[in-house]
């Protein structure tokens, strides 16, 4: 069978390359990654006029065939052909950014010397309007001797006519492609320049929007400010807005329950069912609207072209640890999860910067956390309201984030002064215009999220609930015995204990300990489980499980159990990450072992200063 | 080369927030292959005009710096390492 059509989207970093990608080919996409190396593979699906479906590829954006990192190289390899695992493309779209023409037209003539099939997408066509831009799309094709359609792939305006053009373009007879000359990089630029002129119409000088909120943003003193507010309103968010979908969630789980508990005999069958798997992915299917709040954050920072000046914000105070501006964005983003945040690290140039960034990624207090963290906090501080409507649990929360952000800020210095030595590449990076983001894209990175976390709960979390269940469900307790005592869980959580014990942890902590190490909200359901295991009388079945710990913990060891988080590689899928993006075990065995030596110090250094308080 | 030695020729670090100024001269020798490749790409060359627009919080560093159309923000090392001539 012969393979579809293959058309690769490539263009400059800021073009607005994914969102006429999206645009294109709409939810349709699959994600993957390219054979050997750790780059994302976005391709999608496209149907032309005459019903005739093609491929279309994103490529990673590169400002030309001259690699400057990994990613740059995915792009070069697979437009010569080169690359492993995929066939080279049949077409090129290749994405401009209209007010950025001088620039980005050199990689274009690049490309176009290239000899494939090319339709030209002049992009945000809209920006360079509202800068006083008036460009010629007929001269430029002229000089380019390409068609060029004008878009505004964020409105999906010009979508229609660029799918035209593609389609005019696969159905002409393709010539081989041409053996790259080789044009050196000054007379590309001077070329794109000369262009880029004759395709000025008008320029009517204005006061630029992006430079306008610029000055407000990149104050010296204003933009910390605002820096910080952002965060705080963003981890307020996750908690406040989160709240009555959360109650609908419980109760949903809680009703399911019931069902079953009503629909299956009493036995085995019932209990693994009610307390395994309802039970267990129940109360982690709870977060979701947390998850779902801070990547809506996430997303919309990105998209604004905010994440780069926060970054630029950031970067003098990164340096100062040895890390880059460049560092802020894949460690914002390990708020989320350290496993994205991890594989952002591969727009890090420098191999030490790259290293240490990682290292410290699953120090940023990452969402499965946020489930620990809100039933402990839940639980044990008080929902005090202080002044201006901020209530002192948000205040713990942020703390805790910030604890976080601290501990890695140390690591980080202490890496780059000891095992990671060397000076740090620097940073360079483009300011990209600011522009209100599609809500269809976000929606749609959103939704790529929640299928991942529901397939995380669904596969790993729901097996290692149900193991756990079987742990502590066997041997069954003898008349007058403590099931959880009788269990094989017991006994296991009866050598954790000798080790946790000088930090305040008790038995359950234990028990939830070695179910944590798939993923760090298990640690919820783990107690969650133990607990309706262990609860012979109804009542207390029916208490919230804020409530049971309550009675169980004293305040000194909540919050040990709360530091402990800040700090334990609670996360086999953050280890193997690691391993895949450092080629090797050397580096997730050192990442383990200093995470967990620096948990054990701060667990038992908040148990016996709290212990000392009198908490 | 004698653009260096011209009474008013400084470098991008040194140049105020808002002057334009055209670039004398890049001292490439004084940076990695890679930065240097990088501020190619960006389109930092002699006779490029340039405008430092913001400066970072800590440390007046990085330097956002208006090139061409785009804006890039780079770190004042690098900055020193180009030599500019403010446009009257």
């Amino acid at each position: 069978m012969n393979p579809l059509p293959l058309v690769a989207v490539a263009g400059s970093p800021n073009a607005g390359k994914s969102a006429l990608f999206n645009a294109l080919t709409g939810a349709r996409q699959k994600v993957g990654n390219y054979p050997g190396v750790t780059v994302e593979r976005h391709s999608g699906r496209l149907t032309l006029a005459d019903g005739r479906p093609v491929e279309l590829v994103d490529l990673p954006g590169a400002y030309s065939l001259e690699p400057a990192s990994p990613d740059e190289a995915v792009t070069r390899d697979v437009l010569l052909g080169k690359q492993q695992g995929e066939r080279q493309p049949d077409a090129l779209v290749i994405v401009l950014d209209a007010s950025n023409l001088d620039n980005h037209l050199r990689f274009a003539l690049q490309l176009i010397e290239l000899g494939l099939p090319t339709v030209v997408a002049l992009n945000m066509v809209d920006l360079a309007r509202r800068d006083g831009l008036e460009l010629d799309s007929q001269i430029l094709s002229k000089k380019l001797g390409v068609p060029v359609v004008e878009t505004v792939a964020v409105r999906r305006r010009g979508i229609a006519e660029l799918q035209s053009a593609l389609d005019d373009m696969l159905s002409a007879p393709v010539c081989g492609v041409q053996e790259r000359a080789k044009t050196d990089l000054i007379h590309l630029q001077r070329r794109a320049r000369e262009i880029a002129t004759a395709a000025v119409v008008s320029e009517t000088p204005v006061r630029r929007w992006t430079h306008r909120l610029d000055s407000i943003l990149l104050h010296p003193v204003l933009g910390p400010v605002i820096l910080a507010v952002i965060m705080f309103v963003m981890f307020q968010a996750v908690f406040a807005w989160s709240e009555t979908p959360v109650s609908w969630i419980e109760e949903g789980v809680a009703s399911l329950g019931a069902a079953a508990s009503n629909a299956l005999p009493s036995g085995h069958l019932r209990s693994l069912v009610v307390d395994g798997a309802i039970a267990g992915v129940g109360a982690v299917v709870t977060f979701l609207p947390q998850i779902l709040i801070l990547f809506f954050f996430i997303l919309l920072l990105e998209g604004t072209g905010y994440m780069v000046r926060a970054a630029f914000l950031m970067d003098r105070l990164m340096h100062g640890v040895g890390l880059s501006g460049r560092a802020f964005i894949p460690l914002l983003s390990s708020f989320a999860c350290a496993v994205p945040g991890i594989m952002a690290t591969r727009t890090i140039d420098d191999p030490k910067d790259r290293l240490t960034t990682i290292l410290i990624a699953p120090l940023m207090t990452c969402s499965a956390r946020l489930p620990v963290y809100t039933l402990i906090i839940a639980a044990f501080i008080p929902n005090t309201r202080l002044s201006w409507g901020v209530g002192l649990q948000g205040v713990v929360m942020f703390g805790l984030y910030i604890t976080g952000i601290l501990g890695a800020l140390l690591a980080a210095l202490v890496l780059r002064r000891g095992v990671l030595k060397g000076s740090g590449s620097g940073f360079m990076m483009e300011l990209p215009k600011y522009q209100w983001p599609p809500l269809k894209d976000v929606a749609l990175g959103i939704l790529q999220r929640v299928e991942i976390f529901l397939k995380r709960a669904g596969t790993i979390i729901l097996g290692t609930t149900v193991i756990l269940w079987a742990l502590a469900s066997f041997p069954q307790a003898k008349p007058g015995e403590s099931q959880i005592e009788a269990s094989i869980a017991g006994k296991i959580a009866s050598g954790i204990e000798v080790v946790v014990k000088p930090i305040g942890f008790n038995r359950d902590i234990s028990l939830a300990l070695l179910p944590a190490m798939a993923a760090r909200e298990v640690a919820v359901s783990a107690i969650a489980t133990v607990y309706s295991i262990d609860s012979s009388d109804e009542q207390a079945a029916t208490l919230k499980l804020e409530d049971r710990l309550k009675g169980r913990w004293s305040l000194a060891t909540a919050l040990a159990f709360l530091a402990w988080f800040v700090f334990a590689p609670q996360c086999i899928s953050t280890i193997a990450v690691t391993r895949r993006e450092t080629n090797g075990w050397k580096w997730p065995l050192f990442m383990v072992s200093y995470l967990f030596v620096l948990a054990y110090a701060a667990a038992g250094a908040t148990y016996w200063t709290a212990v000392a308080l009198g908490l | 080369m004698n653009a260096p030695f011209q009474p008013d020729v400084t470098s991008l670090d040194r140049l105020k927030v808002g002057t334009k100024a055209s670039i004398a001269s890049v001292d490439w020798a004084s940076l990695e292959e890679s930065e240097a490749c990088r501020l190619r790409h960006f389109g930092f060359d002699e006779g490029v005009t340039v405008e430092p627009l913001h400066l970072g919080p800590f440390g007046r560093d990085p330097i956002a710096v208006r090139v061409g159309r785009m804006t890039v923000a780079i770190r004042r090392r690098h900055a020193g390492a180009i030599h500019v001539q403010p446009i009257q």
